[in-house]
């Protein structure tokens, strides 16, 4: 105890201190959603004159000319959450099965196919994704969603930080004594892998989905139709706008209007990572 | 691990890994394996002319390495990756200590850690917006900045070395620092609890607690935050290419691999994009590699700890 | 009962349709006729369930007569009921909707013109995503389904040759239209799309020739006079434009960006980028990066991007910025009129032809070869870009500066063409004028990159990144890796 004193400062100057620095980065951290929101209401005109941190008056107009121009916003809207939400319920998913193979069994070409993953993962994407878009082709795929969602069963990234965190946490011997009980194989991941691994899956889920809410790369690419293009592109669209319809006032609200779907997700599955799970849930 | 009756069930291992291995195959096997041909080959569009496929051996790797580039496109990646990567992985950790520590007993902790996170949730080209508004030469930072007399004249962020290689990496920093924290928390949360009760009663101070019980069980969620933020630098493309205009200057002093490859894509040259692709990928396993071995990846240490 | 008549009717005349060897899309139409009497037939079935099986007969016989019609609408003429469009923005598709006769919406990517359906393949030019896709389809074309076939594409001029200079653009006079069809347009948005043999192969509504917008304060200060005439004589080469420039630069003003007047030298070259195969640096090019240096030395210009934040503060008198380059569409959408604080809302701004001809932007309409449209095209691309009268509507509605010598002409001599924040002066005698004088005898496909590329190396050496030879190895560099068949340096 006397060794605690002399090392450490006290507790409290160490909250004080936790507490300043912990102010400072959730201001650099939240000044991004001001800036925006003050840019969503100003008009195009105001906006080419230069920042200033005063909100003024003009987001209800922006909105309404937003929703009156023939971008089907609401649609994109719509089809980002089916995307995004798809991808990463089928990325958690599938990504945990993967790790739960690697990691509750041994088989023979176990370690030659966990090299292979995390070979994978350092593969550009940017190369492949030309070679991929003339495979959709062929497979008829192009300008639907299925290109967009379906690789995201195959997410290295998401596979690995599954396999770390069963490492780290999940022991062999629970999953022994789900077999005594005489689960079955797949049942097992299903009742208790998965549960188990909560706070895993919520944190990838969230990652998972706002990757790929925010991903331009290959949704442009895929998707020509407008009433299925999801919100990054319409973005694009909104900001390649011709010069009698530019507004950048437009651009702020429409970019405002996307990041509020994922703040909602986010907030809800933070409650997962945050502080749904007990220190020591995972280990009974 | 190594008990006998896990081994009638191992064929569960292939089962669970046929969805992954399907749509891994189809999906990114294919195009992979083209890239990796391709870069034999002399295969690029000219306007509407597609100009071979011709094979020429590996004229594409002569010509990446001839010009001496690469070496410096590599560079700058890293000196990018480091600059960002080091505050953001100490902040993590801090922060990821004092959430941990039960005698701090922080306030409004849901709050805060919530909120680390939300810069990654607005678009890279949405936030290079914001950071053109800000460090235009005319914009609110130089004015702020010659307020309080630091600077007399406006300072071109976008003309200088230092400034442009700092907002790169200020704005990784900021957009992946909840992302990494998130992670090691999620990792903390898997500790046994009954660790730390014991650490207290032993007489740990926090600090001590931190280096010998969390930072070790947190061993494998740090090499994948490691790894994977090792080769999400490497890959570092978005936000360079969006803040330089592509262009990656002064002088390309701020261009990434990725954005060098992505020039070659303009004239779909798979041939050299192939190369490319094919040596960053043996620069990342080289990397990889050396971190696995670094930080001596022995699953069975942290088993034992439990 | 009646449904196993209807639906025996129904695969019958279905299989007729196949069998007549309708394309897909007759195929499509007759389904769609089918299934429309189809609910028909079952509505008048629920109606009336007591109704005898006659009623049901008569139904499906009326439904049979629709079918029958669709079809021979469906091959009447040989031409396809799909029409479709490639473009990176709307704003063709409301040029269309607003003033091509006929032209109906049904939503934001699809329309109709009579029978034939419209549909719009909009991608955005982000990351070169419109032309990546435009390429990849024109490359299918030959395989595609007829109403899959790319029908119109739009380009701009940076890289209008790259798809012109194919066969996969198909030649105006292929379609019917004729010179004397296109004899009102000015010759410079002809020369654009004009391939190496001569074919034109591309039309626009738009002519944006270009001038130079000044700040008629500045003017008064600098010069002496804000008529357009004595600003004209202050600017009227290089030489007098750098004069011109320092002498702002002692009055506390910056004449402009390097990036400014970047445009007005590249039109003006004596060659083409590439000749035989090699980048060629005109002596145009050299000139704009040793005048531009001086000034930039002599702190008379800047060297922002154009579209910043630090490029858009000479908007408003604070910003000292003497003058802009730039188009008629330049100063009704990009000079803020109608903002408070703004010199454009004040009427400050005048407008000159400036050092030499330019122009600044357009859209091009293409016919893609393989088009099984081709009446509908050539209709679309005659009333769109040679109509008079939807020229006129154009130009008042929209504001285009159109690509008619006689709507210029009206307008140059109206009080319509009378601009409020040029301070009430009329700019259409100067902008047609400009757009006589514009030479693009030295365009090649090769334009897009190069521009861009020396444009952002030379950048650096007005920065003082890099000396001249360094960019110029850079802009080397880049345009290798954009044109590998190219011989650099």
């Amino acid at each position: 105890m006397p060794e605690s004193k002399s090392k450490g400062m006290g507790v409290g100057a160490r909250r004080v201190i936790a507490y300043i620095v912990l102010i400072i980065i959730s201001f650099f951290c939240l000044i991004w959603f001001y800036i925006l929101l003050v840019n969503a209401t100003r008009s195009h005109t105001e906006l080419s004159s230069g920042f200033t941190p005063i909100p003024s008056t003009h987001f209800l107009e922006n909105w309404k000319n937003l929703m009156a121009g023939t971008l089907p916003i609401l649609n994109g809207m719509l089809n980002s959450v089916i995307v995004a939400g798809c991808s990463a319920a089928l990325c958690v998913y599938f990504s945990t099965m993967t790790a739960y193979a690697i990691h509750a069994y041994d088989f023979k070409l176990k370690k030659a196919l966990f090299t292979f993953i995390l070979a994978v993962m350092m593969i550009p994407t940017q190369v492949t994704a030309l070679g991929f878009l003339q495979l959709i082709d062929k497979m008829k795929m192009d300008d639907t969603f299925w290109p967009l969602i379906l690789p995201a069963i195959a997410a290295p990234v998401t596979f690995f930080y599954m396999k770390q965190y069963m490492d780290s946490t999940l022991s062999i011997s629970l999953i022994e004594a789900a077999r005594i009980d005489g689960a079955g194989e797949f049942r097992t991941f299903n009742t208790i892998v998965l549960p188990l691994m909560k706070p895993a899956i919520a944190v990838q889920a969230i990652f998972t989905f706002v990757s790929s809410w925010n991903n331009y790369f290959t949704p442009a690419l895929v998707l020509h139709t407008d009433t299925k293009k999801t919100l990054p592109i319409l973005i694009a669209q909104l900001r390649a706008a011709d010069w009698l319809k530019f507004d950048m006032g437009q651009v702020y609200v429409m970019i405002a209007f996307s990041i509020f779907p994922v703040i909602v997700v986010y907030l809800i599955m933070s409650k997962y990572i945050v502080a749904g799970v007990a220190l020591g849930g995972v280990k009974e | 691990m190594k008990k006998s009756n896990v081994v009638k069930y191992n064929k569960w291992g292939y089962i669970f890994l046929i969805p992954f291995l399907t749509v891994y195959g189809i999906f990114q096997l294919v195009p992979l394996i083209s890239t990796v041909y391709n870069s034999f080959f002399e295969n690029y569009r000219s306007g509407l002319t597609q100009i071979g496929p011709n094979f020429i051996g590996v004229q594409n790797y002569i010509s990446i390495f001839s010009t001496g580039d690469l070496w410096k496109y590599f560079g700058n990646t890293m000196i990018m990756w480091v600059l960002g990567f080091v505050p953001q992985i100490l902040i993590s950790l801090l922060l990821g200590a004092w959430f941990s520590d039960p005698s701090l007993r922080l306030k409004c902790q849901r709050f805060f850690k919530t909120v680390i996170y939300m810069p990654n949730l607005i678009m890279a080209s949405a936030f290079a917006m914001l950071f053109f508004t800000l460090f235009a030469t005319t914009g609110p930072i130089n004015s702020i900045l010659q307020q309080l007399g630091i600077i007399s004249q406006p300072y071109e962020f976008m003309n200088h070395v230092g400034s442009v290689r700092g907002l790169v990496a200020a704005m990784n920093c900021l957009m992946w620092f909840g992302n990494t924290t998130i992670l090691l928390m999620a990792g903390m949360m898997g500790i046994d609890p009954s660790l730390f009760e014991a650490a207290s009663v032993d007489g740990a101070t926090a600090t001590q607690t931190f280096f010998k019980i969390t930072l070790p069980l947190l061993k494998p969620i740090l090499i994948y935050v490691m790894i994977t933020s090792l080769i999400g630098g490497l890959q570092m493309f978005d936000v360079p290419q969006i803040l330089t205009n592509g262009t990656g200057d002064p002088m390309r002093t701020s261009m990434t691999l990725i954005m060098y490859l992505n020039k070659h894509l303009f004239s779909k040259n798979y041939g050299i994009g192939g190369a490319l692709s094919v040596f960053l990928f043996i620069i990342t396993a080289i990397l990889s590699i050396i971190i696995f071995r670094f930080s001596g990846n022995r699953d069975a240490v942290q088993k034992k700890a439990k | 009962m009646k449904k196993k008549v209807v639906s025996a009717m129904l695969s019958a005349v279905m299989a007729a349709g196949m069998l007549a060897g309708c394309g897909e899309a007759q195929v499509q139409q007759v389904a769609e006729a089918v299934q429309e009497a189809a609910q028909e037939v079952e509505k008048e079935a629920q109606e009336t369930t007591a109704a005898a099986a006659d009623t049901a007969q008569e139904a499906v016989s009326e439904a049979v007569e629709e079918v029958e019609d669709a079809v021979e609408e469906a091959s009447a003429g040989g031409e396809g009921q799909v029409l479709n469009i490639y473009c990176w923005n709307e704003e063709f598709k409301s040029r269309v909707t607003d003033h091509y006769p006929g032209y109906t919406e049904v939503d934001g990517t699809h329309g109709t013109i009579g029978d034939v359906q419209v549909v719009w393949n909009i991608t955005p030019s982000d990351d070169n995503a419109y032309q990546n896709n435009l390429d990849e389809n024109l490359l299918k074309q030959a395989d595609a389904a007829a109403d899959d076939k790319i029908d119109l594409f739009l380009v701009e001029a940076d890289y209008a040759l790259k798809y012109v200079d194919t066969e996969y653009a198909m030649a105006l006079a292929d379609l019917g239209i004729t010179d004397a069809d296109v004899a009102d347009q000015y010759e410079y948005t002809q020369s654009i799309v004009t391939d190496s043999n001569g074919n034109l192969k591309g039309s626009s509504w738009q002519a944006c020739s270009a001038g130079l917008i000044y700040n008629r304060e500045a003017a008064k200060e600098v010069i002496g006079s804000d008529d357009p005439a004595d600003v004209q004589a202050a600017v009227a080469d290089w030489a007098k434009f750098s004069e011109t420039a320092k002498a702002a630069a002692a009055k506390g003003y910056k004449m402009c960006s390097v990036n400014d007047t970047y445009r007005v030298y590249s039109n003006n070259v004596s060659g083409k980028w590439v000749q035989d195969g090699a980048v060629v640096i005109d002596p145009n090019m050299e000139n704009w990066v040793n005048d531009s240096m001086d000034l930039v030395q002599a702190g008379a210009e800047n060297t922002y991007e154009l579209w910043g934040d630090d490029w858009a503060k000479g908007k408003t008198p604070e910003g000292k910025i003497f003058c802009y380059f730039g188009p008629a569409w330049f100063f009704n959408f990009c000079l803020d009129f109608g903002q408070e604080g703004t010199i454009a809302t004040d009427g400050g701004w005048g407008f000159c032809e400036g050092p030499q001809s330019y122009f600044w932007g357009g859209t091009w309409i293409c016919a893609a070869a393989g088009t099984d449209n081709a009446s509908l095209v050539k209709d679309i691309i005659l009333t769109m870009t040679t109509d008079p009268a939807v020229l006129k509507e154009i130009a008042i509605a929209d504001q285009d500066c159109v690509n008619s010598k006689t709507v210029l002409a009206e307008l140059a001599a109206s009080d319509e063409g009378n601009i409020e924040l040029l301070g009430g002066q009329n700019p259409y005698a100067e902008l047609a004028a400009g757009a006589e004088g514009i030479d693009l005898s030295n365009l090649s496909s090769y334009d897009q990159g190069c521009n861009e590329e020396f444009q952002a190396a030379m950048k650096n050496y007005f920065d003082g990144n890099a000396s001249a030879d360094e960019a110029l190895a850079q802009f080397y560099t880049a345009i290798g890796e954009k044109y590998p068949e190219l011989t650099v340096g």
